[in-house]
């Protein structure tokens, strides 16, 4: 049982208790503790249950690469799923919550899997869940998903804040170890701005566990005078509880700083950085023996972080396990605490070292040339079954422990090298990947971004890791490498280890965890390999091998020798799975900032949009613009409201705020040429005064925005675009004069927000307008089409005779300040008529009643003007257009194009909307086939009917005739085809 | 994230500033052209595996488009020069030689796909 020793523990304050408690059980840890070291003082070493077999789960690390203390922490809103425990603080009060049980920690049904486990390898799901189909949806999906995932979601919303920083720097430095904090020592000498961060909330890495000497004094001694010369320099900043998430192209770097008390939770820095020297440190290699995923195994240096940091022990008898030297400090510091080692089993024929005298000196026994066959004990590490490492694992003795500390040797965390690219070479004696120096990642001047310093590039002596930090941090300044005296105890040579013992059967390897918290095997890696999973990218999917919460960071370099050696092909062949950013996760509260509610896009409101508000509004977003749908009376159903809004305007009078239409005016001697180029029809003939319905197309000769384009002088025009397209055709303007006819003269400006512009629209318009008064309106001297500009009421208008309802109508633009006041006047004025707001939806009504196409619902971008019997708007005399020659080709000039009709629902319906128009047969996916679709759907309260438009193959042909419509879980309504203009086909309401 | 500095108003901007707007030096085949000019026109695309010619607009910054010479694969950038141009500089060409030798500058024409290592 793990316990807390009454004596030790570096970084806990037994002077401060602190109440905690782990799936309602209540516990004290100290101030310093985190949660794990909390628990494990506890006794607490059963923390989960792994992901497939559900097998009981203990911790196994001590930092962010644990895989199985993974937690529910906090309550109510501030629920945070798969927490690491070993990387959690602990706080008074906290409350945590195992993962991935049922019914709970200690009694788990799922644990049958494990029974099964011999029926349950590697691409199980993706053998079994095929057939047959039907139970995909209603067996297997709903079973999956409940016995999956780990964390709860929270219900509410976060209750927390986050922020987002940016900084430049010149050097930042990931990882506040010695080899950091030498490369910030020399960096920060040039005067240079640097930037230090450390993932943990302390300095100085592993060397202030292992006390080795540096610059003649103990490291912490050393590490302490050091944090405190850089806090007195003014150009270098420090920041603990910050982990540099990502390295991403030239220099950019995320960086996630966990914070305290009151304010925000979490901050993203956002860095540009000149230089990054990744100084990120190393991972113990777990090995790989069967049962190695007993609770009670843990990593050597996890054991010694747990002893020395916070005086907790992790079981009375420890076997060491190891390949390499390192793993004998944590038998010293086992044996110093008065603990047991009743043996350290090293993989290696003759292990000598300083390390290995030392402990033989203290009488440690040392079993040389051994390994583990098994461990045994379920639910606790109950004893190891010592074996010859050459053998096929028949057991020599047993040894009773109740806990095991191994080490496979250390990976280099070559992640913030190979994020953007930095290649990796195989070091065959240190048996690591390694950051190539050839290949560097690099910035845009071809400079290197990332310089790897200390354990990242393969040292793991102090000596040797503190002056690979002092050179990177003087390269990464153009400076000489300051020298740092370091000793610490000499090591033997390590031996590679990859399956534990290297004969070993199936039987024992599907025992031998690589993979701890998805249950992955040297069994399954191997099986992969046999069943033509070769590429390292497909054995990781087939097996799920790196895909836990951890992505591979304990697990993968095992796995990749596995995988290696099933396939007879040496390690660098194999090549490793691509490293991907960020290193650990990151909340979405992190990466959101302050980006939420009202302050997750900017809103754009009309002049008029407080009036709106105050008048029963409700908002339909367009683009980031807010428009009314519906004008909405107490008591009135949104539906009846559209209905009242429609039949005020054919009979009445109605007002449309249409402030949110582009405006964009193109000026200049060039620009009739360039318009001409711009819209299908000719613009460059238009006279002045005059408006003109315009469509425009894409080279690929698809519809994109339409509008009507006035002439405001000689060399002026307006031209008016869709309210979400305002922006994009500014932008596609733009990209065509600046690109392609940079030596037109021509200059366009995107006016949309300088003017207020509002439709009035109905029989009674111009009494309305005369009302007002200071403009001739009359028939005959502002004709359909026509523009005039002067004083209408006092206000400075221009009046354009254009109509998007079909009624006789006006839009009036005003400069936007004055745009409120005219809105009212015009109330003011109309209220003899009963007139009467409109919202997009009843002009959405209005417009398709009388058969107008709208961008984006008759549009979807594979649609041509000729589709929608807007062949008269493509000029066939223009020599060329944007668009021209692609309608040229044959399946847009030919036949058999779905084209737009109305369609007239026999049972009077409102057809459902984005209906297919059935055809006959079947397509190669047993899917019905369709013979068109519907585009736009309404209940037309001026027909009393449902009335739709909808594009069907050679549809204007078909005239009469009677189609099946789908129509989603119900029987196909018949709708026959009509002439897509419902209402007043002769123009005498519009011309009126 | 990329940087590029914009040659119309000197700013290096990030990437959030700019809009990316695909291959540069795109000769527009209209009406009168070939079906397989108008198809290399419109769909054709070099996709090197190292220099590239790019066009980019300073969307939030200037509004001003302009035209960058960047390996795609390790990010380097040659040089950027004003959308009016019809070739990259020669301080591009040079620099981007440097780097990739045998490189060189032809419009529309692909390149050779094994360029680099």
């Amino acid at each position: 049982m793990s316990t807390r020793l009454h004596r030790g523990g570096r970084l806990i304050d037994r002077s401060r208790p602190l109440r905690f408690s782990f799936d309602g059980h209540p516990y004290q840890g100290y101030e310093g503790d985190t949660l794990a070291s909390a628990l494990l003082a506890n006794g607490q070493m059963l923390v989960g249950r792994s992901f497939k077999y559900h097998r009981p789960r203990g911790f196994v690390a001590s930092g962010h690469e644990e895989p199985n203390g993974l937690v529910n922490l906090g309550a109510g809103d501030r629920v945070e799923p798969n927490h690491r425990a070993t990387v959690t603080p602990l706080k008074d009060g906290m409350t945590a919550l195992s993962q991935n049980r049922f019914p709970s920690l200690d009694i788990d049904v799922g644990v049958l899997n494990d029974a099964l486990g011999r029926f349950l390898p590697a691409g199980f799901y993706y053998k079994t869940f095929m057939w047959p189909r039907a139970f995909w949806k209603h067996v297997y999906e709903p079973v999956i998903r409940k016995s999956a995932g780990l964390g709860r979601v929270p219900q509410g919303r976060d209750p927390d804040t986050y922020e987002h920083f940016n900084v430049h720097v010149d050097v930042l430095i990931a990882g506040g170890g010695v080899a950091g904090l030498s490369a910030a020592w020399a960096a920060a000498q040039s005067g240079q701005r640097v930037l230090l961060m450390e993932q943990s909330p302390c300095w100085g890495g592993r060397a202030v566990i292992d006390e080795p000497e540096i610059d003649g004094t103990p490291a912490s001694h050393w590490v302490d005078r050091t944090v405190r010369a850089l806090r007195s320099m003014p150009n270098v900043r420090l920041r603990l509880n910050a982990q540099v998430s990502g390295v991403f192209d030239h220099g950019y770097v995320l960086a996630a700083e966990q914070l305290e008390g009151a304010g925000p939770r979490q901050r993203l820095w956002r860095i540009r950085a000149g230089k990054v020297i990744a100084a990120n440190g190393a991972i113990e290699r777990p090995l790989a023996f069967a049962g190695n995923d007993v609770p009670g195994v843990m990593l050597a240096s996890a054991m010694r972080d747990y002893l020395v940091n916070w005086g907790v022990s992790i079981g009375d008898r420890v076997v060491v396990v190891t390949n390499n030297d390192d793993a004998y400090r944590t038998a010293l510091a086992i044996h110093r605490a008065g603990l047991i080692v009743p043996a350290i089993v090293d993989a290696r024929p003759r292990p000598d070292g300083e390390l290995v005298r030392q402990a033989r000196d203290l009488g440690i026994r040392i079993e040389a040339g051994r390994g583990i066959a098994k461990v045994t004990g379920r639910r606790r590490v109950s004893g190891v079954k010592l074996c010859a490492l050459s053998g096929e694992g028949s057991p020599i003795e047993e040894i009773f422990c109740d806990a095991v500390a191994m080490s496979g040797g250390w990976t280099p965390s070559v992640h913030l090298w190979s994020h953007c690219g930095g290649g990796l070479s195989w070091d065959d004696d240190r048996a690591m990947f390694l950051p190539d120096p050839k290949r560097p990642p690099r910035n845009h001047n071809g400079s290197p971004i990332v310089l790897p310093a200390g354990s990242v590039v393969g040292e793991l002596r102090t000596a040797a890791v503190i002056g690979s930090g002092a050179r990177a941090g003087a390269a990464a300044v153009g400076a000489d490498a300051p020298e740092i005296l370091a000793h610490d105890a000499e090591e033997g040579p390590f031996l590679p280890v990859w399956i534990m013992p290297q004969g070993a059967k199936t039987a024992l390897k599907r025992k031998m965890w690589l993979d701890f918290q998805n249950d992955v095997k040297v069994s399954d890696v191997e099986l992969a390999a046999r069943e033509g999973f070769q590429s390292v990218e497909h054995a990781k999917r087939y097996t799920t091998l790196g895909m836990a919460t951890d992505q591979g960071k304990l697990s993968n370099i095992n796995g990749l020798a596995v995988l290696s050696n099933a396939l007879h092909v040496p390690i660098p062949q194999v090549g490793t799975t691509t490293f991907r950013p960020p290193y650990t996760p990151l909340t979405l509260g992190t990466i959101g900032g302050v980006a939420k509610e009202h302050l997750f896009q900017p809103v754009r409101r009309t002049a008029i949009h407080e009036w709106h508000q105050r008048h029963g509004a409700t908002w339909e977003p367009v683009g980031l613009w807010r428009r009314p749908f519906a004008y909405i009376r107490p008591g009135e159903h949104v539906h009846a409201a559209m209905n009242r809004e429609v039949l005020a305007v054919r009979n009445g009078v109605g007002l449309l705020d249409a402030s949110t239409l582009g405006k964009i005016v193109v000026k200049g001697p060039d620009a009739g040429r360039f318009l001409d180029m711009m819209y299908t029809n000719v613009m460059s003939s238009l006279p002045v005064g005059k408006c003109r319905y315009g469509l425009m197309c894409t080279e690929n000769g698809f519809l994109s925005d339409d509008g009507v384009v006035i002439r405001l002088s000689e060399d002026s025009w307006l031209c008016h675009t869709t309210t979400g397209g305002a922006d994009r055709i500014h932008a596609h303007m733009e990209d065509w004069l600046q690109t392609e006819w940079h030596d037109w003269k021509v200059y366009v400006a995107n006016l949309t927000e300088q003017w207020a512009q509002i439709a009035v629209a109905g029989p009674r318009a111009r009494d309305v307008l005369s009302k007002l008064g200071g403009m001739d309106l009359s028939r005959e001297a502002l004709p359909f089409m026509a523009f005039a500009e002067g004083k209408l009421g006092g206000f400075d208008a221009r009046v354009h005779r254009i109509s998007f309802s079909g009624e006789l109508s006006f839009e009036v633009a005003v400069p936007a300040n004055q745009g409120l006041a005219l809105w009212e006047a015009l109330m003011q004025a109309g209220t003899e008529w009963g007139i009467t707001p409109y919202g997009t939806e009843a002009m959405h009504v209005l417009r398709a009643e009388k058969g107008y196409i709208m961008i984006g619902e008759e549009t979807d971008g594979t649609v041509i003007p000729q589709d929608l019997n807007l062949g008269w708007a493509v000029s066939k005399k223009k020599p060329d257009f944007l668009g021209k020659r692609a309608q040229e080709r044959s399946h847009m000039a030919g036949g058999h194009r779905w084209k737009l009709v109305g369609l007239e629902p026999l049972n009077r319906s409102v057809l459902p909307e984005g209906a297919y128009v059935l055809g006959h047969g079947e397509n190669a996916n047993g899917q019905r086939n369709a013979e068109g679709r519907v585009t736009s759907t309404y209940f037309s309260a001026t027909l009393d009917r449902g009335i739709a438009m909808a594009l069907i193959e050679n549809g204007p042909e078909r005239m009469g005739q009677v189609v099946q419509v789908s129509n989603k879980g119900g029987q196909p309504i018949e709708a026959r085809i009509v002439d897509p203009v419902l209402y007043d086909k002769a123009g005498d309401k519009l011309n009126g | 994230m990329l940087t590029l500095t914009c040659p119309h108003c000197g700013v290096q901007a990030d990437e959030t500033e700019l809009l990316p707007g695909g291959e540069a030096h795109l000769k527009r085949h209209g009406p009168g052209s070939s079906e397989e000019e108008f198809e290399g026109y419109l769909f054709h695309r070099q996709n090197p595996k190292g220099p590239h010619l790019e066009r980019w607009r300073h969307a939030f910054g200037c509004g001003k488009w302009f035209l960058a010479a960047r390996d795609t694969v390790t990010m380097q950038v040659f040089g950027t020069y004003p959308a009016s141009l019809a070739t990259p500089t020669d301080e591009i060409r040079r620099r981007a030689g440097v780097e990739r030798p045998g490189w060189g500058f032809e419009p529309g024409v692909p390149g050779e796909p094994e360029a680099v290592e």
